[in-house]
């Protein structure tokens, strides 16, 4: 990254239901406290701002929760801030939606307003799963938004999908791909369900999960054994490959050309500045991340009255006046490296060892030439002096293969 | 310095089966002498070693003086010489004994005699110590202290009609023990003025006064000063310091005579030079002979022991030279291995030592230790007519250079209940057992004698022996000597490499079966990999069991976090630290968990 671009991420905390598999930063909250963050959220973007005026703005991605659990008002009025503040050369601005949030006239006016690229949730064409996912749409719902986003002028949009989920089976999965490839849209995640503790499918599931015999089945027989997860693995590629879609990224598959910068900036280490709840930034190798403390948060970005006693008053209880946000932590040349790679190589066309070594002035041949050729034995990796890159094999087990980068 | 009255002094010792409450009644019998306070008295004073108290059996010999004011209305001295309690120090215990004029034999009023109360009775008596009868726990509900006397008059043949009745536990009785010490246990004999005779029956090291050596004088006196000589070893020293034991400290004093328990130090660096069983004499004023019994003990049992995180290796070395400073019959010397680097061969007398040294090292010196599994030791001949002492698997020679091998053979006693013969003597046929006799002490208890391969009972009979006897049978073994045996290695071939670390000795016959059970037990330990590994179990080359570990197919981080990949890295991270505590052989990595998990094989499911 020559250029100092940037991309801004704006979290939005909050959702209609907590999903029973979520364990992102999102509640449910009250009308009243929305309002209460967004105005927080609007002064955290001009504080913030001053700091980066020689960042022009490349993409921005509003995520959460359910940003769409906004009105439409609101999130005009954040992306209004952010173009009045920031350098602006935004191409690509996302919008997550959940279906059943969002009405025609919504992304209509979303449309108006600059939003370019919608991601919509869908996770599954089957009412049963969406059901015990305890998603709050029905897959006709689902259709419902995507038309009228298209009918908006979305003409760049993302649909989410999960597989190995409980009650899944090949059939249903290879369904549900069908059918959404099937509307066309640009863009498809297709994530596999990660059981995570602290949410209700960890109490439901976790046994199940841990208890797994040598070959990976189920032997409470909830949730599908993993070479059935594979075979849903290996489809999903398979049926994109077959309709013009490549996968670009482990779980992610585009159009020609519709691949998701935002995300790209991810994987190749670009700046990023995360704004609003217990978002993640990082900019010129330095990480830091925001509070998660939601009355913390409000209280540091709240209006200040002028008035000390007043100011203290509002002060949250526990909250302690410094602790607002982690600390930056600047990543050292060992840390860059290990994260060029665990990064990049999640992407299909992998990393150049050229920029490897422009970035950090040694070969990665020499860093790394002994986990490199021990998984290129095994057909793992694919090296050469132009590219690294898993195979197809790899991808399957990069795991174990990125923690031998570490 | 006055002579001490001989006629005053009682030498004695407890014995008993491991648990009828030999160290509870040493405490009782210091407490009521007035040498300690109860207050004072930390829960048996004999057993002072962490490890003993927990184990609840002694390890080291401890001694202690005692005075006590006899209904006579003289004192006496005791000196009360705590035995340990377990087989695999039977030398030990036969030199404690040699130290002694008698010994009270404490027997468990609800259990009645056991294997060990047997064999240590026969071993005092061999060495003519009076023995007199105890019978303890009178106070638990299922006493039967008519019963344990006829018992012990029929088996043992002592009288044992007049046994003190005691309970150790609640202080009851040891009066009356205390007066059969005096009444039943001989004063020495011996003459100060003949030339220096002492037996050393332990000792221990201490970083400032160097070895300090427990010693019974038998002839002649010595003091500070004495120029003495180790008959066996050679050894001579100058003595700095003699004196007697209190309870957990020695106290100085100007000589030590015939008839005397005491200890002297006299600036030895090694316990090695002063083995257990030698006799030291004056150098410039010798003893015509030895005393009889010396032998060198020899280990019965090796194994290797390897650090877990390989940089200790110089730690573990140190502990090791550390803990035989104190224990002279722990022997090591460095080996490698493949699968886990830089390591010791072990030599332990048993089992309960390997178990023992091996929690010391963990506990005390705060290592993480990987234990191969543990072996006897082979004489294999040769057909060049050399024979060698094999104690590590790897070193076998090849096949076509053996003409044939030799094993240990244990002679062993196992008590039990008549209802549970069966599964016993089943247990022993399973263990490659030669019946020899049953006895029976009573109707409903025998005495079984067979003649074992060691090999056999060093990794789990006594598990088994319990398991199938639930609980009740006791055991007791006697290296008998060395046979012809069908004995060959078997390897583990993990992923086509052998990992020498995992082979082993074993019958023919049960080659196969062993040979299967550990193919099944390391798949269930070695995790799955990115690519399929086989598990081989082969003698002589031949594979004769085999399982796969099949491929991981599916390992992959599909979920976003959006921007926070510190999340993400610290999954991998997880998985990094995983991978660390593995061994390498070859592609595969071994938890360490798996070269322990294979010495547990149960060979009865």
């Amino acid at each position: 990254m020559e250029k100092k671009s940037l991309s801004l991420y704006i979290h939005i905390p909050f959702c209609v239901q907590k999903c029973a598999y979520c364990d992102f930063l999102s509640a449910p909250a009250t009308e009243e406290v929305r309002s209460r963050y967004v105005e927080a959220l609007l002064r955290e973007i001009e504080q913030e701002a001053v700091f980066y005026r020689d960042y022009p703005v490349e993409t921005v991605f509003f995520g959460g929760g359910t940003p769409t659990v906004l009105n439409v008002s609101q999130l005009e009025k954040i992306l209004c801030k952010l173009k009045e503040n920031f350098s602006w050369d935004a191409k690509e601005i996302s919008l997550e939606c959940n279906p059943g949030t969002v009405t025609p006239e919504d992304l209509k006016r979303l449309h108006r307003a600059g939003f370019n690229r919608l991601s919509i949730g869908l996770q599954s064409a089957q009412e049963e799963e969406l059901k015990k996912l305890g998603r709050i749409h029905t897959y006709e719902t689902f259709l419902d938004v995507f038309w009228a986003a298209r009918e908006a002028g979305f003409d760049n949009i993302n649909v989410d999908l999960m597989s190995a989920l409980p009650g899944q089976t090949l059939e249903t999965y290879l369904d549900t791909l069908e059918k959404v490839q099937k509307l066309s849209p640009e863009h498809i995640s297709a994530y596999s369900l990660i059981i995570e503790e602290g949410t209700p499918f960890y109490d439901t599931y976790h046994q199940a999960d841990l208890q797994r015999d040598r070959d990976g089945v189920d032997r409470m027989g909830l949730l599908p054994s993993e070479e059935e997860e594979r075979a849903m693995y290996e489809a999903t590629k398979r049926i994109l490959a077959g309709h013009g879609y490549e996968r670009y990224e482990i779980s992610n598959y585009a159009k020609a050309g519709k691949e998701c910068r935002h995300n790209l900036v991810y994987w190749k280490r670009g700046n990023y500045l995360g704004l609003g709840l217990g978002a993640s930034s990082m900019v010129d190798e330095t990480r830091w991340k925001q509070t998660e403390h939601l009355e913390e948060y409000l209280y540091k970005y709240g209006e200040a009255t002028g008035n000390r006693k007043a100011d203290e008053d509002r002060r949250p209880e526990m909250i302690p006046l410094k602790k607002s946000q982690s600390e930056k932590f600047h990543l050292s040349k060992q840390e860059q490296m290990e994260e060029f790679m665990m990064l990049g190589l999640r992407m299909m066309s992998g990393v150049s060892p050229e920029e490897f070594k422009k970035n950090f002035s040694v070969s990665v041949f020499q860093m790394y030439g002994e986990v490199l050729e021990h998984y290129q034995k095994l057909g793992l990796l694919e090296v050469s002096d132009q590219r690294i890159r898993f195979t197809d094999a790899g991808i399957d087990v990069s795991n174990v293969i990125l923690a031998d980068f570490l | 310095m006055a002579t001490i009255d001989q006629s005053k002094i009682r030498n004695f010792c407890i014995i008993a089966h491991i648990d009828h409450g030999k160290s509870t009644l040493a405490d009782r019998i210091i407490e009521k002498t007035g040498l300690l306070t109860s207050r004072e008295m930390q829960d048996q004073v004999l057993d002072n070693m962490e490890l003993e108290r927990e184990r609840g059996i002694t390890i080291k010999a401890q001694t202690v003086r005692i005075i006590y004011k006899a209904k006579d209305g003289e004192e006496y001295i005791f000196n009360l010489i705590d035995t340990p309690g377990h087989v695999d120090f039977n030398y030990e215990v036969s030199r404690a004994l040699a130290a002694c004029d008698g010994a009270i034999l404490v027997v468990d009023a609800a259990q009645g005699i056991e294997a060990q109360t047997l064999a240590n009775v026969y071993l005092a008596l061999e060495h003519d110590l009076d023995v007199f009868p105890v019978i303890n726990k009178i106070d638990l509900p299922s006493a039967e202290p008519q019963r344990v006397i006829e018992e012990i008059e029929d088996v043992i043949g002592i009288e044992a009609q007049d046994a003190p009745l005691i309970s150790a536990k609640n202080g009851i009785g040891i009066e009356e023990v205390l007066e059969q010490v005096v009444s039943k246990i001989p004063a020495p004999d011996g003459d100060p003025e003949k030339p220096l005779q002492a037996l050393i029956f332990d000792s221990v090291y201490d970083s400032y006064k160097g070895v300090i050596v427990f010693c019974r004088l038998k002839e002649g006196h010595v003091s500070k000063g004495t120029k003495i000589k180790m008959m066996a070893t050679g050894a001579t020293a100058e003595v700095v310091e003699v004196g007697y034991f209190g309870a957990g400290q020695f106290i100085p004093c100007e000589e030590l005579q015939a008839g005397m328990v005491g200890y002297l130090t006299a600036s030895i660096k090694n316990v090695k030079d002063t083995r257990v069983g030698d006799t030291i004499t004056d150098l410039e004023n010798p003893c015509a002979e030895p005393l009889p019994g010396y032998k060198k003990v020899n280990s019965m049992v090796y194994c290797g022991i390897y650090p877990a995180d390989t940089n200790k290796y110089p730690d573990l070395r140190d502990a090791l030279e550390k803990l035989q400073l104190n224990d002279a019959s722990l022997n090591f010397e460095p080996e490698t291995s493949l699968a886990l680097g830089f390591g010791f061969r072990c030599g332990f007398l048993g089992l309960l030592h390997l178990d023992i040294i091996q929690e010391r090292l963990e506990r005390e010196y705060n290592l993480d230790l990987v234990t191969t599994a543990p072996g006897v030791i082979y004489k294999v001949y040769k057909t060049n007519g050399e024979m060698i002492e094999l104690t590590n698997p790897s070193n076998l020679p090849d096949p076509s250079e053996i003409d044939y091998m030799e094993e240990p053979i244990v002679s062993a006693e196992i008590m039990v209940t008549t209802e549970f013969i069966g599964p016993i003597m089943q247990l022993c046929q399973e263990r490659r057992g030669r019946y020899i006799g049953t006895e029976y002490i009573e109707t409903t208890r025998a005495l079984l004698k067979y003649e074992l391969p060691l090999n056999e009972i060093i990794y789990d009979f006594f598990d088994a022996l319990k398991s199938r006897s639930r609980g009740y049978a006791s055991f007791d073994y006697d290296l008998k000597g060395y046979e012809t045996s069908k004995l060959v290695k078997l390897d583990i071939l993990i992923n086509k490499e052998e990992v020498d670390a995992l082979s082993f000795i074993v019958h023919a016959d049960s080659a196969y079966e062993r040979g299967r059970k550990m193919c099944e037990k390391l798949k269930e330990e070695i995790p799955r990999h990115l690519f399929e590994i086989p598990i081989q179990a082969a003698v002589g080359g031949k594979v004769i069991a085999r399982e796969t570990v099949k491929a991981m197919r599916k390992d992959v981080l599909a979920k976003c976090y959006g921007g926070d990949i510190t999340r993400k890295k610290k999954l991998l991270e997880k998985q990094k630290e995983g991978k660390k505590r593995m061994r390498q052989v070859g592609n595969v990595e071994i938890p360490q968990s798996a070269f322990m998990s294979v010495l547990k094989l149960d060979t009865k499911d």
